[in-house]
């Protein structure tokens, strides 16, 4: 009863403060900042709030608030166009939807997917917000019980999500997660900063890559290739009429699923330290665990992108919890937002642990402001999703070059070096090839999420439990085991058990007919290479740095295990078995266009990029590409040239961003945007 | 670089000569795009510290340019010092942030180092100061004047973000004391560090002033924290002299002298007291880059000085950058000059310390 004593009066104020006309208005202009910037891939709520920034000094709190908070919370909504409609994930927090989102879109149910997702988004975001209005009160002492082991626990609990995920082949996928953790892994250790697979002759590499960039590599550039390869439009038949409703329908038949995955979200959210980029993944696997009919995942189930999207709406609520509560922000959007508030006013509301005595109202205020421009963000979606969703009925050709400058533009924003785009297309010609191959993208993409948090917290565990049992084994039994590591431990192997039975019903990319044996065992080969020489590159770290090398080393080791006992079974397995799938033998009467005739345009465009710069580069591309690819005439490869180039342009001037130089530039002083 | 006011640029360009030629003393800005780069991410503290100082830089600069901040991020900074120092004065419109994990890099020699403070031109030195915290318990067992004696035997847990880095001030500080401190390496925060100290994981901790105040004061006030010392502040003689945002906090000096044991002289406390200067009374600089004509340099000046003039900036600075001195002027080149002149046996002996302490081989 105290609580609602505390809680009834700061929550008034707060809906005081909130249902202001102006404050709605300024809620409402930040909710469609936001998804005009969400709809971008790989454009995500950092771009957005540093674009408020320089207008936040001096606002009045709860319009400024109104403006930040509208949006960032509808970024994971409007995301969902790119992830449903074009197979690109278009932030960490809808990677899953692409799954089955993408071959919904494919089987002309894209309106369908768009509004079972927004459906599920909204519910998502309020009860998020609901649960938050109580919980917010109690989470202190809560969020603090998960320490170090705990927070492992979690992170290994996200990576048995492989389980599910790992394919027809159980091995591949435990490869595929092996081998995201390893490239998760390149660079500066956390611990005392040991190189992996890089030297300080590569500045890049020592950074490690970035999730923006591997995301878009390994989903979104083997897609585009698919899919102008077979030339034809995304969608490969009429689409289905009623469509958003219909959506909307399947949210309804789904509610108690959406309920679970947004509370899915709310707590994993909670727990700073995670950021949140996996709980999209544990929403998805919770989806197929939890349904008795698993056949349909992975081809186009409406269940694959209700979990995730109840599910990453959710989360953003959750993740203010230690961003208001404790001042540490859960990702870069938010730790942005701190810096932000501060500036707001006179610099009163103090971000941190004096938020819930001194700003309780605020708080208050924040959650609700998110749960609004969820309700405001997902009317104007839906209502647009129609319109929107006749994309995927454009021949592909034509929408091709568009989304691989944007894809490049928003790779270039990780370090804005032409470094992004190489390394853009290495990883994009790897999701290429496991594509091809069947090898699990979902497994990589999972492990290379979870390197970080994997290594770090093993490593930190390890430390402080030993200083425990220094001081008495009960104390470091106590400190490992605690009741919240045995429950997790416990849910994990359930879900790894549950998982690996059923497996074999889950094909999250679709059936895939076998080829001949040569092609999956050269990749099998390059892989074990690659492998192999992570494993030589971490074993030679010195004994001063072994905290860096012992992730590494043991990750490779299991990695190489499971690499010869897939080659035994490629041995004794005879041609038409599942290890030896081979997209190209599926999809050979659909091709029209070669792998490597398609690759060359793109790898034409990174080596233009690297002579003349990123926008003379784009230009000539998009001018051969729709003469002599789309075979349009000239003149019409003329237009779309020129409002291409007007677009990228108006991007990034807007966003304050520059495009990537060549050598061109490094002789001549051009004028922007040739820079 | 950001080039997009360009075109306006260059038809105004000989307009702005004649302008600064006739003046003498100042460069005119108008409908110009200042870009400041700050060589970390959008999340860092020295985010925060420039998002602050822009929009006001944009009001006292002449003529009003824009000011935008601009991230270069990679290898600790040292990627973003090295690309300024590359850069040359064109007119006045690119200026650099940098951090105490700047000016470490380069005291110690790190390989990746290509740049050179003494050719760039400082026009503004923001300080601030440190706390160190204990839990309550451990509190309770310190001698008088903070004595550290008692606490010996303790097994101590510290989240650090690296030896090498700012934290080498305070993991210095705790070895002086006698400490058996084990730093758990990996945090990527200080906000981080004191979650774990909250959850009891680490049991000693340290934050800059600014997040003292708004992180840990709620916690000494809720009774699961103590405060210990305060790294102190420099008097205009260089000496270190209680911290003005915690008059009532001993110093480290204080705390060591009163400690068996701890010397307040030698080579390790010189070791000491030159990298806490480094990072901490002029932790964070802003430069024009090498070549910037004295015009340019006093219009800088000139600007962050206005800045401190203006009647609310105590009250909007405190949050942001607590108590601190903003120096400008000579002020600014007295406190460049001591964070980035550290005497070679200084050098040697936290170079020494770190290869045989936490086997960091800087080569």
């Amino acid at each position: 009863m105290e609580v609602f004593a505390t809680a009834l009066p700061a929550l008034n104020d707060a809906f005081a403060m909130i249902l202001q006309p102006h404050v709605i208005g300024y809620l409402l202009l930040g909710v469609v900042m936001g998804l005009c910037i969400g709809v971008f891939p790989g454009l995500g709520g950092i771009a957005g709030l540093s674009l408020l920034l320089p207008f936040m000094f001096g606002m009045e709190p709860v319009t400024g608030l109104a403006l930040m908070v509208g949006m960032v919370a509808v970024v994971p909504t409007s995301d969902t166009f790119a992830s449903v409609l074009m197979g690109i994930p278009g932030s960490s927090a809808s990677q899953a939807t692409v799954l089955d989102g993408f071959p919904m879109a494919k089987k002309g149910q894209a309106a369908r997917a768009l509004s079972a997702a927004f459906a599920s988004s909204l519910f998502g975001g309020l009860v998020g917000a609901a649960f938050l209005t109580v919980f917010i009160l109690a989470a202190r002492p809560i969020v603090l019980l998960f320490q170090t082991p705990e927070l492992l626990m979690i992170t290994i609990f996200g990576l048995s999500m492989v389980g599910i995920l790992a394919g027809r082949v159980a091995l591949k996928g435990l490869v595929a997660a092996c081998l995201g953790i390893l490239v998760g892994t390149i660079g500066e250790g956390a611990s005392s900063g040991a190189l992996r697979m890089s030297t300080y002759d590569m500045p890049y590499l020592v950074d490690g890559l970035k999730l923006v960039i591997v995301g878009l590599g390994i989903f979104a550039i083997p897609e585009i290739v698919a899919l102008l390869r077979r030339d034809r439009a995304i969608s490969d038949r009429a689409p289905l009429g009623g469509g958003w409703a219909e959506g909307v329908k399947d949210w309804w038949a789904n509610k108690w699923l959406s309920v679970r995955c947004s509370l899915i979200g709310v707590v994993v959210g909670v727990i700073p330290g995670l950021g949140g980029s996996v709980v999209d993944w544990i929403a998805y696997g919770h989806a197929v665990q939890t349904s008795k009919d698993k056949s349909g995942f992975g081809s186009g189930d409406v269940r694959g992108v209700i979990g995730p999207e109840s599910s990453n709406n959710a989360k953003e609520g959750g993740g203010l919890v230690p961003t208001l509560l404790f001042g540490i922000p859960g990702s870069g959007s938010m730790a942005i937002f701190i810096s932000a508030v501060a500036l707001l006013g006179t610099g009163s509301i103090e971000v941190g642990p004096s938020m819930l005595k001194n700003n309780l109202d605020f708080t208050y205020a924040i959650v609700w402001l998110l749960a609004l421009a969820n309700v405001a963000g997902t009317i104007i979606c839906i209502a647009a999703s129609g319109g929107i969703a006749k994309l995927t009925e454009i021949r592909f050709a034509l929408l091709a070059p568009f989304l691989f400058m944007i894809i490049a533009f928003a790779a270039f924003q990780s370090r804005q070096e032409i470094w992004d785009l190489v390394a853009l297309f290495g990883i994009g010609l790897l999701g290429i090839l496991m594509r091809r191959f069947d090898w699990s993208r979902p497994a990589f993409l999972i492990g290379f999420v979870l390197a970080g948090p994997a290594e770090r917290y093993t490593n930190q565990a390890y430390q402080i439990g030993a200083s425990r049992f220094r001081r008495g084994f009960e104390e470091g039994i106590e400190y490992i085991f605690s009741p919240i590591v045995i429950v997790l431990v416990i849910i994990t192997l359930l879900s790894v058990v549950i998982g690996l039975r059923q497996s074999k019903n889950i094909q999250a990319e679709g059936a895939v007919a076998s080829g001949s044996k040569r092609a999956p065992i050269i990749f099998l080969l390059a892989v074990t290479a690659y492998i192999a020489l992570a494993y030589w590159n971490a074993a030679i770290i010195p004994d001063f740095a072994r905290m860096d090398r012992v992730f590494p080393v043991f990750v490779a080791t299991v990695a190489l295990i499971g690499c010869a006992l897939l080659l035994v079974q490629m041995m004794r397995a005879d041609e038409t078995s599942a290890i030896f799938a081979d997209r190209e033998a599926e999809d050979a009467g659909e091709n029209v266009h070669g792998l490597w005739a398609t690759l060359g345009w793109f790898a034409s465009l990174l080596i233009a990029s690297a002579i003349v710069g990123f926008i003379l580069a784009l230009a000539g591309f998009l001018l051969l590409f729709i003469r002599l690819r789309a075979g349009k005439s000239w003149i019409y490869a003329t237009v779309y040239t020129g409002i291409g180039i007007a677009f990228i342009c108006a991007m990034a001037w807007t966003l304050n961003r520059d495009f990537p130089p060549g050598l061109l530039q490094s002789y001549f002083e051009l004028p922007w945007p040739l820079t | 670089m950001l080039k997009k006011t360009l075109g306006a640029l260059a038809l105004t360009s000989a307009l702005v000569a004649t302008h600064a030629a006739a003046e003498g003393h100042s460069i005119d800005l108008a409908g110009k795009t200042v870009e400041w780069i700050i060589p970390f991410s959008e999340t860092g503290g020295s985010a925060k510290w420039a998002n602050f100082y822009a929009p006001l830089l944009s009001e006292a600069l002449p003529g009003n340019p824009t000011v935008v901040v601009t991230f270069n991020p990679g290898a600790g900074s040292t990627k973003g010092a090295n690309a300024f120092q590359e850069m040359e004065y064109e007119d006045g419109t690119t200026i650099f942030g940098s951090s105490g994990s700047t000016q470490f890099p380069y005291l110690l020699s790190d390989p990746r180092v290509r740049y050179e403070y003494s050719d760039w031109n400082v026009v503004l030195a923001s300080g601030t100061g440190g706390v160190a915290y204990l839990p309550p318990e451990l509190s309770a067992q310190l001698g008088e004047g903070g004595d550290a004696s008692a606490l010996r035997d303790e097994d101590f847990i510290y989240g650090s973000q690296g030896a090498t880095r700012l934290d080498l001030v305070p993991l210095l500080a705790w070895e002086m004391l006698g400490l058996q401190v084990e730093p758990v390496f990996g945090i990527e925060g200080r906000g981080d560090g004191r979650l774990m100290f909250e959850r009891g994981e680490a049991n000693i901790d340290y934050q800059t002033s600014s997040s003292f105040l708004s992180g840990v004061t709620p916690l000494v006030e809720a009774g699961t924290a103590a405060p210990w010392f305060s790294f102190g502040a420099l008097d205009a003689e260089g000496n270190i002299v209680r911290d003005p945002t915690f008059p009532d906090m001993p110093t480290f000096k204080e705390v060591c002298d009163a400690t068996e044991g701890c010397e307040t002289s030698g080579e390790q406390w010189d070791a000491w007291k030159a990298f806490f200067v480094a990072g901490f009374p002029a932790q964070k600089m802003v430069f024009l880059p090498a070549g910037a004509p004295d015009a340019a340099v006093a219009t800088f000046t000139e600007a962050f000085a206005a800045i401190q003039q203006r009647e609310d900036f105590a009250e909007i600075s405190k949050a942001r950058l607590g108590v601190y001195p903003q120096l400008t002027g000579d002020a600014a080149k007295t406190a460049m000059a001591s964070a980035t002149d550290v005497p070679q046996e200084a050098k040697d002996f936290v170079i020494n310390w770190l290869s045989e302490r936490y086997g960091v081989v800087l080569q």
